[in-house]
């Protein structure tokens, strides 16, 4: 940073000053406050100090001190604990439950995404059009996407009960079924359904996304196209289809990033049951974390890391060329 | 003439009313159902001769209960108060770190931008454990502050990138011309930048506030002892009980959190949508 001499002067100030401003700036006396804040980088690192701070202390501490817990032995409750390198991570790999918190991971964010761009682009599609109420419907619509996971999850919990389902009341008068659906006993049920929810909670935000893309199409483009005779397909991918590839990449890119992220779902509607076969990342750690096995649950925590770090990488490059 | 314009009806139908009507029911029909049963008298609810998607009577019995037998009214005053608290810090922060990646050049200026959006990478399900650990040493554990620190790791790098795109988006000249004029930088800032940044501020703000109102895993496992648990949190761990006469109860209380994030967002929707989009598409 800057460096003063003993009467708190700053010294070296004019060659980082542009040239522009000393022009604009008049030579009057100055106070040493005055000049500081004309010099770009200190002032500038002095208005990210504050946030600094707190980004340090909560993220990049517990970050380190994290991956220090993950290599010991330790226990909640108990003093002693010994270092033991990579041996958590390396029982973790043989860990049955650990690998289907991975594999069910990427079922959640990947596997929903062909669902989610699709009516996510319908809906945009919806939504770009001019009709009565078109606001108040957006905002509507938007609500999946709002309003706190743990509670419409809770929502899901009744629709996806073992008895009061009216999904299973509604297929049982229609004679579809016999008894009712065991949506969140049955693993491969409570997959589905954990995957129904979280497409409709990331539809909207897909619409919205899609739909900005959408209304940064100049109008007479598409006029353009009508008049030459293309139909509203051709008329789509030939104008806004270039334009938005972006904008659903980016979204696909946080939709896979989500489940890392994600816990209340999960938490709220199966607790990664049946048997800890619909566990995520979050969940597993938290479960884990309760037998106090405090080590262990660092580790299977920072295991998102690695696979966090690629996906954010290749996210910051599409973020960057927009 | 009127063949066309029955053409264009009908293509309108296709187009417009009838994906706007799948969307409407598949995207509202969890809180219809959640509005319903939170107003059903349980003997209608358990009733199987009665259509389930349908009210026969209404009764505020459940949303009594909720403000009476449970402690959700102080978790919602648990949930406000740390919210608000952490909003402000956060957006404080964000205000000064958007400005200075916004408009100054400095060495290690592109680095620390890319440095805070990986923070807004890192999910509290990455760090809460260490920091269970360290919101204990602090003595922070089970109380308003052990939130309010820890929710700006999520709000300010979000905040801040918001704040940052909007600051550029406000003419340099203006604040140039109050340079010539004599004023300081600050000066320059707080007269001229900050009450036109006013609507990306609001934006941010607000958007701080629903994430802040929606966070749960920091509040489950910092704060959740006794009455010290946010809405989200209490509901789940409180309201789910073993019988089948709490879903009134529950859906009641998923009906009444929603409310003021629906409200806060709906004053804003084009601020939201607007500031979410640019959450998409720069961070």
């Amino acid at each position: 940073m800057v460096h003063y001499d003993s009467q708190g002067f700053a010294m070296s100030t004019l060659q980082e000053t542009r040239p522009s401003e000393r022009v604009i700036v008049p030579e009057v006396q100055e106070g040493f406050w005055t000049r500081f804040q004309r010099r770009e980088s200190s002032l500038a690192w002095l208005f990210l100090a504050p946030g600094l701070l707190i980004l340090i202390l909560f993220i990049a501490y517990p970050f380190g001190y994290g991956i220090y817990i993950s290599m010991t032995d330790a226990f909640v409750g108990f003093a002693e604990r010994n270092f033991i390198w990579l041996e958590n991570y390396r029982r973790l790999l043989d860990d049955p439950i650990f690998q289907k918190t991975v594999r069910n991971t990427f079922v959640y964010g990947v596997g929903t995404v062909p669902f989610k761009l699709a009516l996510g682009l319908g809906l945009a599609l919806v939504l770009n059009q001019k009709f009565r109420f078109s606001r108040l419907y957006r905002a509507f619509l938007l609500l999946p996407w709002i309003v706190p996971t743990a509670i419409s999850s809770l929502a899901f919990l009744m629709l996806f009960n073992g008895v009061m389902s009216p999904i299973s009341w509604v297929l049982e008068d229609w004679g579809v079924i016999g008894g009712s659906i065991n949506f969140l006993g049955d693993p491969i049920n409570a997959i589905i359904s954990l995957c129904v929810a979280n497409i409709w909670r990331g539809v909207p935000f897909f619409g919205i996304s899609i739909l900005a893309g959408l209304q940064a199409v100049p109008d007479d483009l598409n006029e353009a196209a009508a008049l030459d005779g293309a139909n509203a397909w051709q008329r789509f991918m030939a104008v806004p289809g270039p334009v938005i590839r972006n904008t659903p990449l980016i979204a696909t890119l946080f939709s896979i990033i989500w489940p890392f992220a994600d816990f209340q779902l999960v938490y709220v509607l199966t607790k990664g049951g049946p048997a800890n076969s619909t566990h995520i990342f979050g969940t597993y750690s938290y479960q884990t974390l309760g037998y106090t096995d405090i080590g262990t649950a660092a580790a299977i925590s920072l295991y998102m890391f690695p696979i966090l770090s690629v996906l954010a990488v290749i996210l910051l490059r599409y973020v960057r060329r927009d | 003439m009127a063949m066309v314009g029955s053409n264009v009806r009908r293509s309108r139908w296709l187009s417009l009313y009838l994906p706007l009507t799948f969307f409407m029911v598949f995207l509202m029909f969890p809180f219809y159902w959640m509005l319903i049963v939170s107003l059903k008298p349980n003997t209608d609810l358990l009733d199987t001769n009665l259509n389930p998607f349908l009210l026969y009577s209404v009764t505020l019995d459940h949303y009594s209960y909720l403000f009476t037998d449970t402690a959700f009214l102080r978790y919602t005053w648990n949930t406000f108060v740390v919210t608000v608290g952490s909003t402000l810090l956060a957006l404080s922060a964000s205000i000064f770190i958007g400005y200075a990646l916004g408009r100054f050049r400095f060495k290690g200026g592109t680095f620390m931008g890319a440095l805070i959006f990986l923070c807004y990478l890192v999910p509290p399900t990455l760090l809460f454990i260490p920091l269970s650990q360290i919101v204990a040493d602090l003595g922070l554990y089970n109380t308003y502050w052990s939130l309010i620190f820890t929710y700006p790791t999520f709000l300010i790098p979000f905040a801040s990138w918001l704040l940052m795109g909007y600051f550029r988006t406000i003419a340099i000249d203006l604040e140039h011309a109050a340079l010539v004029d004599g004023a300081t930088r600050l000066q320059a800032m707080r007269h001229i930048v900050l009450p036109l940044a006013m609507p990306g501020i609001l934006s941010a703000g607000i958007f701080c506030f629903t994430l802040g109102w929606n966070e749960f895993l920091y509040a489950l496992v910092f704060m959740s002892s006794g009455d010290m648990k946010t809405v989200p949190v209490g509901v789940v761990t409180d309201l789910i009980r073993a019988d089948v006469y709490f879903w009134g109860s529950l859906m009641a209380a998923g009906i009444l959190g929603s409310v003021p994030v629906a409200v806060a967002y709906s004053f804003f929707v084009d601020n939201y949508i607007s500031g979410m989009t640019a959450g998409a598409t720069k961070g």
